[in-house]
């Protein structure tokens, strides 16, 4: 909504002094917020000129050289313009005026001096719908006779002042400036001035000569007003400087009206033309597919939920939205129906959501306030008398099916002030309801009526934010709650993996949950439904990712591409599906890493298999899961992966996620990928710190080499060595392995120091090689085994 | 041996001592001396046919002496120099690079996050969340926003189904934690987490993050609008600079009511007036206000008995002043440039 200085005149005294802005921050204070404060034509150094004498230009074909009058001296203007002639009152722009197109210099212009610039009214910056052919094909023309040297911009009429308001979605109220007039009221204690209604009625009346029949509940107020005779012509300069201050295109002096009155009062009006209409309007429900083009000249498809207007045939109208193009007033109309009615604010949203917004359904939409409504239409009669030189037929058809009383609320100085914070007295209070217009009766409570423009307000609450509005809410002094003591909680451990995993040189990401529904199902075998959006923004971004893997890759992707391809990231965050009907999200740990782990001159360490093996096992070990999770290899790798450097991860026999190598036909570079689904992981109790005594007798140790076949795991021969070992065998540790001409080509070697300690002595040898011949027998026999001797 | 002997054998052994350069010369030596067949154990061994031979004996051990002194003297001096030899061959060109100990980065979003829970956690709030993938009910119905209501169109979603949907808001898990409390209980919880809207643009992207915070009270303590106020002054001043100041304008949100949006002094600035405040020396940050009454009865809280505020900042907006970062798209981008400005502590 715009506020218009000169409109808002006619319902205020706003002191002079105050700038535009000073009142548009006065405004933001109580809650109005602005885009835009200043002069509606933002130029300066326009005056009113004449040409006195034009000449073709020596060397142009179409410039002019004009000697330009403008009351203290005449000014040489070179000018483009085809209609620039002499005996014209012009626009000129002096030198050093500014202009939306920039600043105007003395120059030259071919050879010839120029001192200035003769204006048209797209230079001023008026946006295009204000602007006629003539407008935008050649220099303003303003009436014979203005006064020359007197500012333009008043001679244009347009020397008003704006404030565009971005107001909040429930203060309906403040799309009219009568509204804008009252919150201006409260905040500079000034009344508001009353509107002009008074016409003369005709003695013939609008009675049995016109029905209204309401036929859907949707309609709550509906009155409608006969006028005839008008005379349709030009409306007058300060009707259509107002629309055009307000961004509305002035027509002609009766559809001007009916856009005037919405302004003022906030309740649009719908003409009709008498004569194409007939003598009957129904107020209904569209039937589905019913047809209406409206005012736009575009054929609409309608549905049972919207409203319409029709007279006995058809549509002709789309009510609170649009009118028809069948009964719009034209040039030719000489009566009119002025409709001025009330209809559902959610129908109305629903409508004009899907068919289309307009001025009208903006207010409707936000709910209107009755008195308005009769307001309005006798407003519009005034109007139409004085300046369309209308006849207004007495009596007006009602439709009245709507509540007008005051909503009252009782409130008290404490319901206030312990909201607030504040210690604002009676006195004051009462003050503040009596500058917003609210009446108030003073008894133990203070019991307010709220006049029914302000919809916004219908609890207590409602009025505690009106007192500290305009109280001033930069008043009140901060503090901080008071509380018992208290420890707040917060969830440690997901802080905890992001320092162990930062620690371990991974850096931490954030990517966007959305993800191609064709990716859906991609680096994983699990059986699941993909979450897809009803409405997407693109195809790219229609599904949900299961797997955070997609997103990750992503940013592999970006990054390589920029020529980075040293990679350690990770991401915590959700993944979703669809399980037996049942729709679910799961927080999720994953990790990508590829390139350089650590740097050293000659000798890199290279992510591989066993590193991030190793990554993933410090974590669960910091975590408190050592010795309960296993590496296995499942039946079934998902196709994203090289199919023999994977591996399911498990916690006490149940899979928690997967490490693995991409794909070769996936990614060129060795890129690993471990993912771990969190929620299912710390569903997994851990045990606290305790101390535990240390072994007061050292340990012995044992190297021992099995040549082995390729097929045998080393998990599986640490298995047999443990059960072997038994409870003097404390430690087990690969510390070589070996392929090569020195064994058999299908075999390996695999080199073990095996650590045996007892907490209760000092082991013997003897008792040691007991132990450890037993683990050699286990092992040979069951793997078919040789011990390495060299 | 006579006195004369001994001293000429000692003046002999000093002068040897003083042309040996290197411990193998010095070792020989000791050999030639004092092995089996050595010089001195030789003399040693005359002491079977001497005549005196207490004297013999005392003057044998005075030259064994001699050369002991000698030889541990001129030992340490060697050694010294052979340390001194090998310490200069080992020396390094320290200039050379480190072996790189790989250090990985949070992303900013955590690092503002940890320090905001941080603050609040030490104020007595709970840092709790909720699902991603909501319900109408709790994202909407039960914070005073039926279907139908104008606000809603302020939060163009993304459903899964009719009643299923991303949270456009984490206000959504205020209504699940009120309802998850058997009893109405005082609250104070702040709930940072991921929304998602309909939105995609240079300053919006679809995926963003808020930060919610709920306290809720009994009536008579009074929890008020002062309150809110000196919770986000500490909030603001935290996060964004110690010289702050904040100011409330009134709003319109259907979850609180009065409702605010809370403007800090422009931090580039202090408030004179920048590009970045667009002149006007504020930046709005919050979205705050007193519970409504109805989001208190539909989640089980008497409003004439309980009565409480809510606060919201966005998370990437906070972020994104906190460190400068001009523009939204960067934060969901991961470029490793980016990502590796924040190694480091920095308060």
């Amino acid at each position: 909504m715009i506020l218009s200085r000169n409109f808002i005149k006619e319902y205020i005294d706003i002191d002079d002094n105050l700038s535009i802005q000073d009142i548009a921050e006065d405004m933001t204070r109580v809650g109005n917020e602005y885009d835009y404060a200043g002069s509606l034509v933002n130029c300066t150094k326009l005056v009113v000129g004449k040409i006195i004498k034009c000449i073709d230009h020596p060397d142009s074909d179409h410039l002019h050289v004009c000697d330009v009058d403008i009351g203290t001296e005449v000014l040489q203007i070179v000018c483009g313009a085809p209609n620039a002639r002499e005996g014209i009152t012009v626009i000129v722009a002096l030198v050093g005026a500014k202009l939306p197109g920039g600043e105007i210099k003395k120059g030259k212009i071919r050879g010839v001096e120029s001192n200035g610039m003769l204006c048209s009214k797209a230079e001023l910056g008026l946006d295009n719908k204000f602007l006629t052919e003539e407008d935008k094909n050649g220099i303003h023309e303003l009436p014979e006779g203005t006064k020359l040297g007197m500012s333009a911009i008043e001679a244009l009429g347009l020397n008003d002042e704006v404030i565009d308001f971005e107001l909040t979605s429930n203060r309906g109220d403040e799309l009219s400036i009568l509204g804008l007039a009252y919150e201006l009221g409260a905040i500079y204690d000034k009344k508001v001035k009353d509107i002009d209604l008074s016409y003369k009625e005709e003695s013939d009346s609008i009675k049995g000569k016109f029905n209204v029949d309401v036929k859907t509940d949707k309609c709550s107020l509906f009155l409608a007003k006969k006028i005839v005779n008008v005379t349709i012509k030009e409306s007058p300069d300060f009707i259509k400087n107002r629309l055009i201050a307000c961004n509305i295109r002035p027509i002609n002096n009766v559809v001007d009206i009916s856009n005037y009155v919405m302004l003022e009062t906030g309740q649009p009006l719908h003409f009709y033309d008498a004569d194409s209409l007939g003598d009957t309007l129904v107020v209904r429900m569209a039937n589905e597919n019913e047809k209406l083009t409206t005012l736009d000249n575009e054929e609409r498809t309608l549905s049972n939920s919207d409203i319409v207007i029709a007279n006995k045939n058809n549509a002709v109208g789309l009510a609170g939205v649009m009118g028809g193009l069948d009964t719009e007033v034209e040039n030719t109309t000489k009566n009119i129906i002025i409709e001025s009615a009330i209809f559902d604010a959610a129908s109305i949203r629903k409508t004009s959501k899907k068919i289309l917004r307009s001025e009208a359904s903006n207010r409707f939409e936000k709910g209107l306030d009755p008195n308005r409504t009769y307001m309005a239409i006798e407003r519009s009669c005034a109007l139409l008398e004085k300046y369309a030189s209308a006849k207004i037929l007495k009596d007006t058809i009602i439709y009245d099916n709507i509540d007008k009383e005051n909503k009252i609320i009782n409130i008290t100085v404490d319901d206030i002030n312990n909201v607030l914070g504040t210690n604002i007295d009676k006195k004051e209070i009462i003050s503040i309801f009596n500058r917003l217009g609210f009446d108030v009766e003073d008894k133990n409570s203070i019991i307010v009526s709220v006049p029914k423009r302000r919809l916004d307000i219908s609890i207590k609450e409602d009025l505690i934010e009106e007192i500290g509005r305009i109280y001033g809410i930069n008043n009140i002094k901060g503090k901080l709650p008071k509380l018992g003591i208290r420890r707040g909680t917060f969830d440690k451990t997901t802080r905890n993996i992001k320092n162990k995993m930062v620690n371990l040189g991974l850096s931490e990401v954030l990517t966007q949950i959305f993800i191609n529904p064709s990716d859906g199902k991609k680096y994983t075998n699990d059986d699941f439904e993909v979450v897809k959006l009803l409405d997407p923004l693109s195809i790219e971004k229609a599904a949900l990712r299961y797997t955070l893997v997609p997103s990750l890759m992503k940013v592999y992707d970006y990054n390589k591409s920029h020529g980075f391809k040293d990679l350690a990231i990770f991401e915590i965050g959700k993944g979703f599906y669809l399980k037996e009907n049942t729709y679910g999200e799961d927080k999720k740990l994953c990790a990508l890493l590829s390139g350089d782990y650590f740097y050293q001159v000659g000798n890199n360490i290279k992510f591989d298999f066993y590193v991030v093996k190793g990554i993933v096992e410090e974590l669960l070990d910091y975590l408190g899961y050592k010795n309960r999770y296993t590496f296995t290899i499942p039946n079934n790798i998902a196709l994203e992966f090289h199919p023999g450097v994977y591996a399911d991860i498990n916690l006490q026999g149940k899979k928690i996620g997967f490490i693995g190598k991409l794909h070769p036909s996936i990614a060129k570079e060795d890129v690993f990928i471990f993912e771990i689904n969190l929620d299912e992981l710390l569903n997994n109790r851990t045990s606290k710190i305790k101390y535990k005594d240390i072994p007061k007798y050292l340990g012995m140790e044992k190297d021992v080499a099995f040549v082995v076949d390729k097929s045998i795991s080393n998990e599986e021969i640490v298995k047999v060595i443990n059960k072997a070992g038994g409870r003097l065998l404390t430690n087990v540790n690969v510390f070589d392995i070996y392929k090569g001409d020195k064994i058999d080509n299908n075999c390996v070697s695999i080199a073990y120091k095996l650590t045996f300690t007892d907490i209760n002595k000092t082991l013997t040898d003897e008792e040691v090689m007991e132990v450890f011949n037993k683990i050699i027998a286990s092992v040979t026999t069951k793997f078919n085994a040789k011990l390495r001797d060299n | 041996m006579t006195e004369e002997k001994a001293k000429l054998i000692m003046e002999e052994i000093s002068k040897r001592f003083e042309k040996i350069n290197d411990l193998k010369e010095l070792n020989d030596y000791k050999v030639e001396q004092l092995g089996k067949k050595g010089k001195i154990t030789e003399l040693q061994a005359g002491i079977r046919d001497a005549v005196n031979k207490k004297e013999y004996g005392m003057l044998v051990n005075k030259v064994k002496n001699h050369f002991n002194e000698l030889y541990e003297e001129k030992m340490k001096l060697l050694e010294e120099v052979e340390l001194k030899k090998k310490l200069e061959s080992e020396k390094i060109d320290i200039t050379l690079p480190s072996k790189k100990i790989r250090r990985g980065t949070k992303h900013p979003m955590t690092l503002t996050i940890e320090k905001i829970e941080d603050l609040f956690v030490s104020m007595g709030y709970d840092v709790v969340d909720g699902p991603e993938l909501e319900t109408d009910e709790y994202c909407f119905e039960r914070l005073n926003l039926p279907k139908d209501h104008p606000a809603r169109d302020m939060q163009d979603s993304f459903y899964i189904t009719e009643d299923k949907l991303l949270r456009t808001q984490t206000s959504a898990v205020q209504a699940r934690y009120m309802k998850s409390k058997s009893e109405p209980e005082p609250i104070r919880i702040i709930v940072p987490g991921k929304t998602y809207r309909r939105d995609d643009d240079a300053t919006h992207a679809p995926q963003f993050g808020q930060i919610e915070g709920l306290v809720i009270d009994k009536k008579e303590n009074n929890v008020s609008l002062a309150d809110l106020k000196g919770t986000l002054e500490i909030f603001a001043r935290t996060m964004l600079g110690d010289d702050l100041d904040i100011r409330f304008r009134p709003s319109y949100f259907p979850f609180t009511e009065p409702s605010y949006e809370v403007d800090v002094t422009c931090f580039k600035c202090h408030g004179k007036g920048c590009n970045l405040c667009k002149d006007t020396g504020w930046i709005e940050v919050f979205a705050a206000g007193m519970v409504h009454p109805n989001v208190l009865r539909d989640n089980g809280y008497d409003p004439e008995v309980w009565g409480g505020f809510a606060f919201g900042p966005g998370w990437d907006r906070i972020t994104m002043f906190k460190y400068g970062i001009p523009d939204i798209r960067l934060m969901y981008q991961n470029d490793v440039r980016f990502l590796n400005q924040f190694d480091r502590k920095d308060d």
